[in-house]
């Protein structure tokens, strides 16, 4: 913190602030710059990562700092006169100070920023702000001491980092075969096409802090020997691919990308953004090869590897921005540093995304070997509505879910390996009783199913078959037989499959049938859902000492299913039933009960 | 990335011939370039909201590339539309978090009020209705976006209120960008 006599009031806008209004509040607060009762310098910023109280608005001054939640347009102006004016923090508003505690200081409280050291800090699109945080340092240290390729390689060997996307393949390892592959031609690739629903780690960092993502490349080039950086982002982040272009453009002009990049006279070494065309898929590293090819993304037997023949048959490293962004932290601060944190075999941070029937949703970045309970109940803020934890989806559809009795499950690649469910890029959905496990694994398989490429049998037809299953059992149409045929296939695409796709898409089915069978047997035996979820098996009925006659009920159900007169107890007839769920919402005296 | 893909079941009518023009730069800025199908196919698709059939040889006479590998490609991804869409698109967000927020409320509801299926058009060329899979603001799940704005916490009900006030009122002021 700067000490200007000026005070500088920022807003958060990021993807998931302008949808919360932060626009609306920027545009406020330029208004009551230009009534003069105040004086303050207006910027923005990107997203912090506290998605639950957005817009977010932080003022500095002279003070220190103080971070504002829930600041819409209607409500900022007041917030900040009085700061201003009258010196006095609105402390119910308040989120997070370095003057006293804030009243989400525990989500802050357990994260290690390093892939998101600059997140929600400064101006993404301002170079000067990024340089006085440290961008371009570590490149400018690898060049100025004159590192050469192995030193950097080594670097990041010792450091341990694995890859973020998911797979968790240790860089270094990556680096060096791409480094090892001869050719006076070679590519490096950020893969941006973060796709796992409820996913937006990559989309918050590329929209937060292009230019560590940038100068990981720069110094993933310089290791490997490669001349062009391709950044394949997906079409739906706007905001990211227009930030990604103000720096490359920012960096272009100041000749660190270019010829001879960084003044360093023969490193070549250019980077451009493609923008991806909506298919999952291209996540695979040669589908997303063949993407940029411009042909369908399907992916293709490996090896060679894209270290060996990639992106135009050329020697290729890809990384996801996660990885990337991490790179220049540890060549600033040290293997050592970096491998501090985290656990034997999993080292440094990991970014998730907190999302679903959680209090605090947003992102966070927690060192490796943290338990799945503190995440969710320190940092998290426990379950929306005060109801009970049942599961915890991690990876998206390639993943799996963890069910709340191994809540102390360690994040690290090994642990959560072994529970059935996968690390992933760092989607976490959390689940409260009232989900219905069978239907996440169909709301999965149906999105799986519909993204397979349709090159392996088994994915293309296998996972049609297994959601046609899905679907016959949440509507009460499941057959003994049932849960035995999804095994099998869910063993056969694994098997048969080519890419990663494939190998994971029944890992949802198969990690439910783990923990959740009783929940299969209820829907497929008994014909009832147990979370009260899959409308075909519940049945509507009203309770006669509750019911007090008031026939609202019988107005607003849409097929007259219910019968009574004022005054009169109710009664649904349930062949005209369609389970709507009307009557529920609307009874005031909760005489409808569901089963 | 859709959830829904647009499937056309109607036959494509004769279309109004579409003057390809507006794309000379756009070819002119990948002529000769390596891997341009994909960038081309999103140009055309800017300009018209679509990709127009005569685009398809014309990106074929241009590029070299067979026009059913052409077809290949802009029916592979997501992305593309072979035929023109509403004016206002309404994308109701079917990602991890609004699904088990009750995503499929929001589009029920939709449906039944606009009258339309998942993917399709209304009548009236005014809505588009689709579902996708992650909107990115999953905190304020469920959401949709209709044209550049989001409405987030959404009901049923709440979405069809959302949608007959833009029905009435279809200039809203627009926002200025940050």
């Amino acid at each position: 913190m700067k000490n200007n006599k000026t005070a500088k009031v920022i807003v958060g806008l990021g993807s998931c602030g302008i949808a919360a209004g932060a626009t609306k509040t920027y545009n406020k607060l330029k208004e009551l710059q230009l009534q003069g009762e105040v004086t303050f310098d207006l910027a923005r910023t990107s997203c912090i990562g506290m998605c639950y109280k957005e817009p977010l608005v932080e003022v500095q001054d002279a003070k220190g700092s103080v971070i504002y939640g829930d600041m819409t347009d209607d409500k900022v102006s007041a917030v900040i006169l009085k700061h201003l004016k009258e010196g006095v923090v609105d402390e119910t508003m308040a989120v997070q100070s370095d003057q006293f505690e804030g009243s989400e200081h525990r989500f802050f409280d357990g994260q290690v920023k390093i892939a998101l050291r600059n997140c929600g800090y400064m101006d993404p699109e301002s170079l000067e702000e990024a340089e006085q945080r440290e961008a371009y340092h570590a490149i400018r240290k690898i060049i100025g001491q004159g590192l050469s390729q192995e030193a950097v390689i080594k670097n990041v060997l010792d450091s341990g980092l694995r890859g973020r996307g998911g797979g968790g393949f240790p860089t270094g390892l990556k680096w060096k075969f791409a480094y090892q592959s001869e050719n006076p031609e070679k590519y490096i690739i950020c893969n941006a096409d973060e796709g796992d629903p409820g996913a937006f780690m990559d989309r918050s960092l590329l929209e937060g802090d292009p230019h560590a993502v940038l100068e990981g490349m720069m110094i993933g080039g310089y290791a490997i020997g490669a001349q062009t950086g391709v950044i394949y982002c997906r079409a739906e982040y706007p905001l990211a691919i227009k930030r990604l272009n103000i720096a490359i453009g920012q960096a272009r002009e100041k000749g660190y990308l270019g010829k001879n990049a960084m003044g360093k006279e023969g490193f070549n070494f250019d980077i451009y953004v493609k923008e991806g065309a909506g298919a999952f898929v291209c996540g695979e590293e040669t589908a997303l090869i063949a993407s940029i090819e411009g042909q369908r993304g399907m992916p293709r037997k490996r090896p060679p590897f894209p270290a060996v023949s990639g992106l135009w048959k050329k020697p290729t490293n890809i990384n996801n921005v996660e990885t990337w962004a991490n790179i220049p932290w540890i060549i600033n601060k040290g293997a050592e540093a970096y491998a501090a944190y985290g656990t034997e075999k999993s080292k440094g941070t990991k970014v998730f995304a907190l999302t679903g029937k959680i209090n605090n949703g947003g992102l966070v970045e927690v060192p490796m070997g943290i338990s799945i309970n503190d995440i969710i109940f320190k940092l998290g803020g426990g379950i929306q509505k005060g109801k009970k934890f049942k599961a915890v989806q991690l990876g998206g559809p390639s993943g799996g879910c963890i069910p709340a009795e191994l809540g102390h499950t360690i994040v690290d690649y090994d642990s959560v390996t072994a529970t059935g469910a996968i690390m992933g890029s760092g989607g976490m959905v959390v689940m409260d009783e009232t989900t219905c496990m069978i239907d996440l694994a169909k709301f999965f398989l149906h999105f799986t199913q519909e993204e397979s490429c349709g090159k392996c049998t088994f994915c293309r037809i296998g996972t049609k078959r297994m959601l046609e299953i899905l679907e016959r059992i949440t509507e009460g149409k499941g057959k003994q037989e049932d849960i035995a045929t999804l095994e099998l296939l869910a063993y056969q695409i694994k098997d048969n499959s080519l890419c990663g796709l494939g190998q994971t898409a029944p890992n949802p089915v198969l990690t439910t049938l783990k923990y959740f069978r009783h929940e299969y047997e209820a829907h497929i035996h008994d014909k009832k859902c147990p979370a009260k979820a899959c409308k075909p098996l519940l049945t509507y009925t009203i309770d006669a000492d509750k019911c007090t006659g008031c026939t609202v009920c019988a107005k607003k159900c849409p097929t007259n299913a219910i019968d009574g007169t004022r005054k009169e107890v109710h009664f649904i007839r349930t062949e005209a039933c369609i389970r709507c769920g009307e009557c529920y919402t609307v009874c005031k005296f909760d005489a409808v009960m569901v089963d | 990335m859709r959830i829904t893909r647009i499937i056309s079941e109607k036959p494509v009518k004769e279309q109004d011939k579409v003057d390809l023009s507006s794309l000379d730069s756009l070819f002119a800025s990948f002529r000769g370039k390596h891997g341009s199908l994909i960038p081309l196919l999103q140009g055309t698709q800017h300009a018209f909201g679509y990709i127009p059939r005569e685009a398809f040889s014309r990106i074929s006479q241009e590029t070299g590339i067979e026009i059913a590998d052409i077809y290949g490609v802009a029916t592979f991804y997501a992305q593309f539309r072979l035929s023109p869409v509403g004016k206002n698109i309404i994308k109701v967000c079917h990602g991890t978090a609004c699904h088990v927020q009750n995503a499929n409320a929001i589009t029920d509801a939709l449906k039944e009020e606009l009258n339309v299926l998942d993917g399709e058009t209304t009548p009236d060329g005014m809505f588009t209705l689709e579902s996708v899979a992650c909107l990115g603001c999953c905190s304020l799940a469920p959401v949709m976006m209709i044209g550049d704005d989001t409405y987030g916490k959404l009901t049923g009900k709440s979405a069809v209120k959302t949608l007959r006030e833009m029905k009435n009122n279809p200039c809203p002021k627009k926002e200025a960008t940050v």
